[in-house]
């Protein structure tokens, strides 16, 4: 069974917000709300300043908090990809997924439904990545099953030193950053 | 107070002119299933080239049941390699942007309110052919000038050339790239060009002295600086602020604004002291070696530091770095240059660094261009005009190469060496790109005619006699770009989907305004499928083809000398000239020399701006997605001064300069990374054009604080990085 996951490298990320752009365009997010967002991190002190700059977005994390606590069943883990997914129709925005997620990596849709990143599954099922890593003009964004030893990501969570976001919330996310 | 009276508003007539007229002249491809009556099902693709800035990366459009969906890089332009930047990906907003110029518009009350009376293109164009041609009467054809940003200004640039007028400029130059391409046509004899003829991909050391790439999204640029960085090149950055590539650097080198030379001179010095240089290539390609190394001798990095705050050791650690990796060494030549007066002398000591590495002409270093041979089109000659160009008279910046808009302006305000009374103005925003906007808007005042071009309400068209409303470049056809890359290509812009209300192209702007002025003989093709088609097949090409692919690819050539490339420089003396004889001659430094500039007053800080990563200049701020992810620019202050000022991240503050102008309110960003004796700020906000509803009076303009510019004595540049500004807290 596939497992889906990124691997972001922040070397490489000049925070330029195309994969906000791009998941805004290809998904019709409405004004107002994103799916992914770009994180600066600075630390030091000029001018020895450290800066690590990354794109943000769902885990789809392996212990999701969104789907445990998700009354109605609508957060839910999909296949291919073990995707954290929301059925719109069946969700009836109560927002406990929203309080649950240690990334706030959902909003309520003005439609009125949960709604957060999808890794792009529709555009994953036709082959092609999720429009975020399509487009990132730095080539710093890789998707793909971390279930597959030879797959990009796992080759390359296996050559850099790597970190994910906020490990002790203990959820299991599938986003890595290279150092 | 705000009274009725004063209020200024947009009367809009209810009456426009009809889709019909708009469809047929947006294209076969749009008007479709409109022509057929029946609702467009499913997705189409249309292959186009961008226009949100002026890279011109191909670019696919998808069009979802008859709606504009998305915009892709097109994997087959060598300028995006499929991925375009977030500016190209939201070209989307453009289309929808509520509040585009809809229907051309004529001036009703007194230039600037704002006020117009929304009329048919025949009056309008009516107006605008009167009025030039009593100008012409009065003054001379030459009297009316043309500023014009972009590919798209091509056919309006034709008609005032057939109207007899030899005066077109672009801030491109004069405020812009011009220092760069000037200091390097110096020393190499060729200019940097655009796009920049930088190997960046294959450089394995790359410098970048306030070039902020990553933040400045030129594509192309800024795909191979990741892939640089991805490939571990050394990187060294020198800029006041801790910039995105800053944060990339192996070295970051917090200079002192406005001491660029006097590093790069140590640079120099070190390298030439120590012998680090390229010697059979300086050998066999330089002129006046032997004079340039005696003249960098006392340019030290212990001369360099108190000026610089760079310690001599970084300076020599970096300079030796440079030489660990040359040829493959790139000095970037950056592209905005016009700082402090001195530009065209420091971008020619970038280019003399460069030269010392041997870079110019090899992998790593700097391309040479090639292009397809697609002719123009054969119009009938233009008349010659009784009058030369009238922005640098006696060629008093004898080095400049094109344009000079402050020129235009100098002149329309004192009328000489002779009166310009009418301005054209297409897509680009002169009172944010020019420095000192009451200049700008005094020598309006001057003028017998003002007519802008533009797709959104920008503040020079606030002061415009008539507004004309072009078609966004996913609405039109558009001049062919043959690009001039490290590989050829051509690309076509052809339109995507239906102009919203009664806007035009521009090239059906400039071929009917011709008309009206009696010019009809200069537009021999009836229809931009007809003039596209015959260049396109003189060349060997379709029209079919290029609508099909959007590009055509060119033959790769030799471009660098390791390709067999050989290598020419056409200066004077057909060599690298490290030492400038006519530099000389024409009263100037032969081997650049430093200025120290003055010191920001005490409580005062030098105002520095730049870019960011989605939004063009000042014309993409009310574009709806683009301003979702930036709506307003802070003012960067460092941590410890704010502290001080008892500011935080998020107070809101103005800016006050040296002559008493107080900027609009801004919020601070508190940071570490910005030096204390400057503030910076993101160029193209705090928009007083009311019909940008999206973005006025959001964050504030740099633009207006600029009031004071030293221009560059070679070439007529405005270098604007001379203003200092205190900070007031804002109750």
């Amino acid at each position: 069974m596939a497992r889906y996951g990124m691997v972001i490298d922040t070397r490489k990320c000049v925070g330029c917000m195309d994969c906000v752009v791009a998941c805004k365009t290809e998904n019709q997010v409405p004004e107002g709300f994103n799916r992914d967002w770009i994180a600066y991190d600075t630390t030091g002190t000029f001018p020895t300043t450290r800066l690590e700059i990354r794109t943000e977005r769902c885990n789809h994390c392996d212990q999701p908090p969104c789907v445990t606590c998700c009354p109605t069943g609508a957060s839910h883990v999909e296949d291919p990809g073990r995707v954290v997914l929301v059925a719109h129709d069946e969700c009836i925005g109560c927002k406990a997924c929203l309080a649950s997620c240690p990334y706030n990596a959902r909003f309520v849709h003005p439609d009125g439904y949960a709604d957060k990143c999808t890794f792009c599954i529709h555009r994953v099922k036709e082959g092609l990545d999720p429009a975020c890593v399509s487009v990132c003009p730095t080539h710093c964004m890789a998707f793909g099953d971390f279930d597959d030893p030879n797959s990009e990501v796992s080759r390359l969570i296996a050559s850099r030193r790597h970190h994910a976001l906020l490990p002790a919330a203990g959820t299991g996310p599938r986003i890595w950053y290279l150092d | 107070m705000h009274t009725v009276s004063r209020r200024r508003f947009l009367q809009i007539s209810s009456a426009t002119v009809g889709l019909a007229e708009t469809g047929a002249a947006a294209g076969h491809l749009a008007g479709q299933a409109a022509a057929a009556g029946e609702a467009e099902r499913g997705v189409r693709k249309v292959p186009t080239f961008c226009d949100i800035c002026f890279w011109k990366c191909g670019a696919i459009a998808h069009v979802k049941d008859g709606k504009l969906w998305k915009i892709e890089g097109n994997p087959e332009d060598p300028l995006c390699r499929g991925r375009l930047c977030p500016r190209g990906t939201g070209g989307v907003g453009a289309h929808f942007d509520p509040d585009r110029l809809r229907t051309p518009l004529v001036r009703r009350q007194k230039r600037g309110q704002e006020v117009w009376t929304a009329v048919t293109w025949d009056e309008a164009l009516n107006v605008v052919a009167e009025k030039m041609n009593a100008i012409k009467a009065k003054y001379g054809p030459e009297a009316v000038a043309l500023f014009s940003h972009g590919i798209g200004g091509t056919f309006l640039k034709h008609t005032l050339k057939a109207f007899g007028s030899p005066n077109t400029a672009a801030p491109s130059f004069a405020q812009c790239r011009g220092p760069r391409d000037v200091g390097f046509a110096l020393t190499f004899g060729e200019e940097v060009g655009s796009p920049e003829r930088t190997d960046i991909r294959n450089s394995r050391c790359l410098v970048l002295i306030g070039s902020h790439l990553g933040e400045n999204m030129h594509n192309t640029q800024a795909q191979e600086f990741a892939e640089a960085v991805g490939a571990g090149a050394s990187i060294i950055v020198v800029d006041p602020r801790f910039s995105v590539a800053a944060s990339k650097a192996k070295h970051y080198l917090p200079i002192r604004p406005g001491t660029d030379l006097a590093l790069l001179l140590a640079w120099i010095n070190v390298i030439v002291a120590e012998g680090l240089y390229d010697k059979d290539y300086v050998a066999a390609h330089g002129f006046g070696f032997e004079a340039f190394a005696a003249e960098v001798l006392p340019f030290t990095p212990e001369w360099a530091y108190p000026e610089t705050g760079i310690e001599p050791g970084v300076i020599r650690e970096t300079a030796r770095e440079m030489a660990r990796y040359r040829p493959a060494t790139l000095i970037h030549p950056g592209r905005h240059a016009t700082w402090y007066g001195d530009d065209a002398q420091r971008s020619r000591a970038i280019a003399l660094l460069n030269a010392l590495m041997g870079s110019w002409g090899r992998k790593g270093g700097f391309w040479s261009p090639a292009s397809m041979d697609v002719p123009g089109y054969p119009y009938p000659a233009y008349p010659v005009p009784a009058k030369g160009k009238v922005d640098n008279p006696g060629r008093k910046y004898p080095f400049a190469t094109e344009a000079i808009t402050t020129g235009i302006r100098h002149a329309t305000l004192t009328g000489e060496p002779y009166p310009i009374k009418g301005w054209m103005v297409y897509a680009t925003n002169l009172i944010h790109a020019m420095p000192n906007e009451a200049e700008t808007i005094e020598a309006i005042k001057a003028l017998d005619l003002l007519v802008v071009v533009d797709v959104i309400p920008s503040e020079i068209a606030g002061w415009a006699d008539v507004v004309l409303p072009e078609t966004t470049y996913l609405e039109r056809y558009d001049e062919l770009n043959v690009e001039v890359f490290r590989e050829p290509f051509v690309a076509l812009r052809q339109p995507v989907v239906l102009a919203p209300h009664d806007q035009k192209p521009n090239w059906w702007i400039a071929r009917k305004l011709a008309e009206k002025l009696g010019l009809g003989a200069y537009y021999p093709w009836q229809t931009i499928e007809e003039y596209l088609e015959h260049r396109l097949k003189r060349a060997g090409m379709s029209l079919a083809q290029l609508r099909e692919k959007g590009i055509v690819r060119g033959a790769r050539r030799p471009v660098f000398y390791e390709e067999g490339l050989a290598p020419e420089f056409p200066t004077p003396s057909g060599k690298i000239e490290f030492y400038s004889a006519q530099l000389r001659d024409s009263g100037f430094d032969a081997v650049p020399k430093y200025k120290r500039p003055a010191a920001p007053p005490e409580g005062s800080f030098r105002l520095l701006f730049g870019r960011s990563p989605v939004h063009s200049f000042s014309r993409t701020q009310s574009n709806p997605i683009l301003h979702e992810m930036m709506a307003e620019n802070e003012v960067w202050v460092n941590a410890s001064i704010a502290a001080r000022l008892g500011l935080a991240s998020g107070s809101v503050v103005r800016l006050r300069n040296q002559d008493g102008v107080r900027s609009d309110p801004v919020k601070v960003k508190a940071t570490e990374r910005i030096r204390p004796d400057c503030v910076y700020m993101v160029h193209g906000f705090g928009h007083t054009s009311r019909h940008l509803t999206r973005a006025f009076r959001k964050g504030a303009s740099d633009a207006q604080l600029i009031t004071r510019y030293e221009t560059d004595p070679l070439m007529g540049g405005t270098g604007m990085n001379v203003n200092f500004v205190s900070i007031e807290a804002e109750a």
